[in-house]
């Protein structure tokens, strides 16, 4: 049984930056378990521009991105076993691994960061009715085939949902050969970058059918096309009338982002019904005592650079908690999704902190002229305008120490979004 | 001329196999798509039935009844999963108790034992999630849960070890009587035996039609499914029934051997033999059926749905037997429901036939034990790391949601009737079974069976046929080394 | 010739209509800030895209990650990729090292954005 400080699940650019700032605050025994053959996680296939502008001010494609990462990594001395795959993690930090350089390991840690990223909600979920042909895949998938694997799914392509991963894929496709016939997202919004949606579709006259759906999938043992019919905006239910048959041998699916908490249910941890991740406090903490989680696994994020944020900050309290230095309230007040707000995080905030923290957040809907208000109890503390919320970008609030100042015996901590009128 | 050919591999045609393979016959299967197991045998309710449901006096009861009594040797002897969670056949409201009593009798005089009728306390005492509505239920304690394509596939195995050839890719085109026996036309060629047997599901009334004036209608009936999360697997732990329908056994809420929760089957005759599709209809009439069962079915948590098509014969029953105007034309036609908790019965009922019809005698190097693949999922951690220290393939596990390990891929593959596509490796392993559907593993998977059968991306398949992944290479393979 | 283009400045994302005659703007409307306004003047007369892309890597199908080593403009973008398309590299390869230069005339060079060892 090996002893370690601090073990991070995942090298990729959540598990990566945790160690970096574990490092820089002085940390000397932390390790990097990732299950694939080099570090960097899905930043391996995002070969695309976006990444980095608020790290480095640059703008950089996603290896490259993870790559000033791993420089440092190894710079450092950072320990990292690659190809080794957590299967167990159980609440006393009794981490099991396995890997064919060193077959099966346990590891005691002092505290764990869950870094383990999130994968694609597939057809199966959606119960889409039709053929169960070939030629489906989901976005991220037939991503790793085209840019990891030099694989082409296929010539002719529908889109299903018009997240970033979809719209990324519909230029990425265009550009090695095949046609995209249309983007289909069953809301009347789009979640994916307005940037994307111009560079993506509009740049390649690729349509985007908004509260559209797929309906029938068609093909016996390959994809020969799918019906899309139009849907009511409110029931979202598919209107008669209204199906067309689009021709396509592939469809991708961009229809959501799951975080993937196998190793944190195992670990007792508790998870989030509204994020699908952990419930952490103000450190990334969770409900475990010294197991922390950042990056995708906590909460799907559309920014990269505020994976980095976060995990950075997951990476210097693990240690002070390693350290017996993080200070842990009795009290801690619960943080309510108000009208308007989905998924807030950290889900719990002690009632004395030191520090300005981050709440984050994704807007349910899409408000212009709005403002986002802050309540202690029933105090309101801050309100953030913007011209624009909508889902596809995720809100970021300060919360200031001063805002728990004189907040009696509140016990909730209220973000919501109210419109003006 | 052989012996014995086998038309059709689904669970029928493979226990048929392996209880021939007992005797010293030369014994073939031919099985019309790319691998056995892809009827009915992978789409069913995987239910080891009662035998309370079928009319006293039909095949179906006696062959249930004698199957079910079978399960606990065939699964320990074949290594397959199965489960005695026992069967509860609900009445939602106070009008079922007549149709209660009624099933039970018929159990009863089907020679089933332990049937009994259950009151609110006890019901809700071993199901304390079902519906509100429920009020009273048949309580089957001897009805259980099995694997079916791991039943199918260990049969068949077992069927090769001990001699059986087997044959993909074989439909069978005619079957024409000829001196000595019959010669079977198929897609992978012509063959000659002295008896034939007729396992081919759905099509088993073509196949029949093709020797015998005794003809037979087989009407595809669709069956369709939701499976839910394993994050469930103890919501339920019977087999819930609702009352049956002149259809068939109506909609279940089922637990499986492998932790997830079955919703289904509605039952729909069609036309097209092929039409396994699922459709949007059928799919709300299984949610609106089972809701009855489970009031709050987490409709976020779906991994998927699917369907099947039941080889409904106009006759109502199975046909089994010496057809009477062909003789060693054996049928085992119109096997639906309860087939495959009779398939056993009828394995050990048509082998037993023939072999006494061709006078042969039992191997004595016939071995009936068949072990799986050891699965890493069920490994303590003393055995994993032997199996990793034995086969280091069993540290990199390529199917993240299951757990299922690079070992156990290519063993799948490498096996006697082994897997051939990312479907067969699928129903072997569970790869690809879990919450991504395989999303993770599919880039490894098409690698691994590139490796182990020495093709290119381009020619790896879902499940045979058409059903291809890859359509090209990004860049035109070819004579510019610009560099 | 009437045009009209979604600004990508901001979330926002105003719809802004213009008048253009060949590279001049001669009215421009519908941004609401001066993000707005750079990014449409540009857009609508000559409007460029970074441009990442896959080359084929000597002896495997696996592809190396390329990209464009400044924005290029954006009706150069499929010759551009022709071009890529034509080459192999042969390893190792460094992140930024030059892969092609002045691809399509357009002075500006195709670079590597994975390590190859």
């Amino acid at each position: 049984m090996r002893n370690v400080d601090i073990l991070i699940i995942g090298g990729g650019p959540a598990g990566l930056a945790a160690a970096i700032s574990a490092y820089e605050a002085g940390s000397r025994n932390i390790l990097i378990l990732e299950r694939d053959e080099n570090l960097g996680g899905i930043l391996k296939q995002c070969i695309h521009n976006g990444f980095g502008l608020h790290t480095f001010k640059e703008e950089l494609t996603g290896p490259e991105y993870a790559q000033r990462y791993i420089d440092k990594v190894i710079e450092y001395g950072i320990p990292t076993q690659c190809d080794t795959m957590v299967i167990d993690v159980t609440p006393d930090k009794v981490v099991t691994a396995v890997s064919r350089g060193a077959g099966l390991e346990h590891f005691k840690a002092k505290s764990i960061i869950l870094a383990m990223g999130c994968r694609e909600r597939p057809r199966g979920a959606l119960g889409t009715p039709g053929w169960r042909c070939s030629g489906i895949y989901t976005a991220g998938t037939a991503q790793k085939l085209v840019n990891l694997k030099g694989l082409m799914p296929g010539k002719k392509v529908v889109i299903l949902g018009s997240g970033d991963i979809g719209l990324i894929m519909a230029r990425r496709m265009t550009f090695m050969g095949a046609k995209v016939q249309a983007c289909v997202e069953l809301m009347p919004f789009s979640a994916g970058l307005k940037r994307n949606i111009v560079q993506c579709l509009d740049d390649y006259d690729i349509p985007l059918l908004l509260s559209h759906t797929v309906i029938d999938i068609h093909g016996k043992e390959h994809l020969e096309g799918v019906t899309v019919a139009e849907v009511d905006p409110k029931t979202l239910k598919p209107i008669e009338g209204t199906e067309q048959y689009y021709e396509c041998d592939t469809l991708l699916l961009s229809v959501g982002l799951i975080p993937e908490n196998e190793l944190t249910n195992m670990a007792g941890v508790k998870i989030s019904q509204a994020t699908n991740g952990a419930e952490v406090n103000e450190n990334l903490q969770t409900s475990v005592d010294g197991v922390f989680s950042c990056g995708n696994v906590l909460h799907v994020h559309d920014l990269v650079d505020y994976v980095s944020e976060e995990s950075a900050k997951a990476g210097i309290n693990a240690f002070k908690y390693v350290k017996g230095e993080l200070k842990e309230n009795e009290k801690t007040l619960e943080v309510v999704n108000g009208f308007g707000v989905s998924g807030a995080v950290p889900q719990r905030i002690s009632q004395k902190i030191d520090e300005p923290i981050s709440i984050m957040f994704r807007p349910r809907g899409v408000f212009k002229k709005a403002q986002v208000c802050i309540d202690v109890g029933d105090k309101q503390v801050a309100t953030k305008k913007a011209r624009i919320f909508t889902p596809g970008e995720m809100v970021t609030l300060k919360f200031k120490p001063e805002y728990l100042e004189n907040s009696g015996n509140a016990d909730k901590i209220t973000v919501r979004v109210e419109v003006q009128q | 001329m052989i012996d014995v050919v086998i038309i059709g591999g689904g669970v029928i045609g493979c226990a048929v196999a392996r209880e021939l393979s007992r005797y010293d016959l030369s014994v073939s299967l031919l099985e019309k798509t790319d691998d056995i197991c892809n009827g009915q045998s992978k789409a069913n309710t995987a239910i080891i039935h009662g035998g309370y449901d079928a009319k006293p006096g039909t095949l179906k009861a006696k062959f249930n009844v004698l199957g079910n009594k079978m399960y606990d040797e065939i699964c320990k002897e074949l290594d397959v999963p199965y489960k005695w969670n026992t069967s509860l056949v609900v009445s939602f409201g106070q009008n079922g108790h007549a149709k209660l009593e009624e099933l039970k009798e018929q159990g009863i005089k089907n020679g089933v034992l332990g049937l009994s009728i259950i009151g609110q306390d006890e019901l809700r005492k071993r199901e304390p999630n079902i519906g509100s509505t429920a009020y009273e239920a048949l309580l089957v304690t001897n009805g259980g849960i099995v694997c079916p394509y791991e039943l199918t596939q260990a049969y068949a195995e077992n069927a090769a070890v001990n001699g059986v050839e087997f044959y993909r890719n074989a439909e069978v085109t005619g079957v024409e009587k000829i001196d000595g026996g019959w010669k079977v036309t198929s897609k992978a060629g012509t063959f000659t035996a002295k008896a034939v047997v007729n396992c081919a599901g759905l099509y088993s009334d073509v196949i029949n039609n093709m020797v015998s004036e005794d003809k037979l209608k087989i009407v595809p009936r669709r069956g369709e499914y939701y499976i839910v999360d394993k994050n469930y697997a103890d919501m339920f732990h019977a087999a819930i029934f609702q009352l049956p329908t002149k259809m068939g056994k109506g909609i279940l809420v089922s637990p499986t051997v492998d932790g997830t929760v079955l919703l289904g089957p509605t039952a729909e005759d069609i036309d097209d033999k092929t039409d396994t599709r699922t459709t949007a209809f059928g799919l709300s009439k299984v949610l609106k059926y089972a809701s009855l069962t489970w009031e709050d079915i987490p409709r976020k948590k779906f991994i998927t749905t699917f369907s099947g098509l039941r080889a409904h014969c106009d006759r109502d029953d199975f046909v089994l037997g010496e057809a009477p105007d062909a003789p060693m034309f054996f049928n085992a036609a119109g096997v639906e429901s309860p087939g495959l908790t009779s398939s056993p019965a009828i394995g050990v009922y048509l082998a037993e036939m023939i072999a006494d019809k061709l006078d042969s005698k039992k191997k004595e190097n016939f071995n009936p034990i068949r072990k799986g693949i050891p699965k890493f999922r069920e490994m303590s951690d003393e055995e994993r790391a032997k199996a990793i220290s034995a086969n280091p393939d069993y540290a990199k596990i390529v199917c993240r949601c299951e757990t299922v390990t690079e070992a156990e891929i290519r063993e799948a593959i490498r096996r006697p009737v082994g897997a051939r596509s990312v479907d067969g490796i699928k129903r072997r392993t569970r790869a690809g079974m879990g919450r991504c559907q395989a999303g993770f593993c599919t880039p490894r998977t098409l690698e691994i069976l590139c490796e182990e059968l020495h093709i290119s991306p381009l020619e790896v398949t879902k499940f045979g046929g058409d059903s291809k992944y890859i359509d090209s290479y990004l860049f035109e393979k070819g004579d510019n080394e610009n560099a | 010739m009437k045009r009209e283009i979604t600004c990508i400045g901001c979330p926002m994302g105003c719809r802004i209509t213009a008048e253009v005659d060949g590279k001049d703007i001669v009215s421009i409307e519908g941004y609401t800030c001066n993000i707005g306004k750079k990014y449409a003047q540009e857009e609508l007369t000559v409007p460029t895209r970074m441009v990442t892309a896959l080359m084929k890597v000597y002896g495997t199908n696996q592809p190396i990650s390329v990209k464009t080593s400044q924005p290029i403009e954006k009706s150069k973008i499929f010759d551009c990729l022709k071009e890529i398309s034509k080459h192999t590299v042969m390893r190792p390869v460094q992140i930024g090292e030059v892969l092609l230069k002045n691809v399509c005339g357009t002075q500006v060079n195709i670079i590597a954005t994975k390590e190859l060892e």
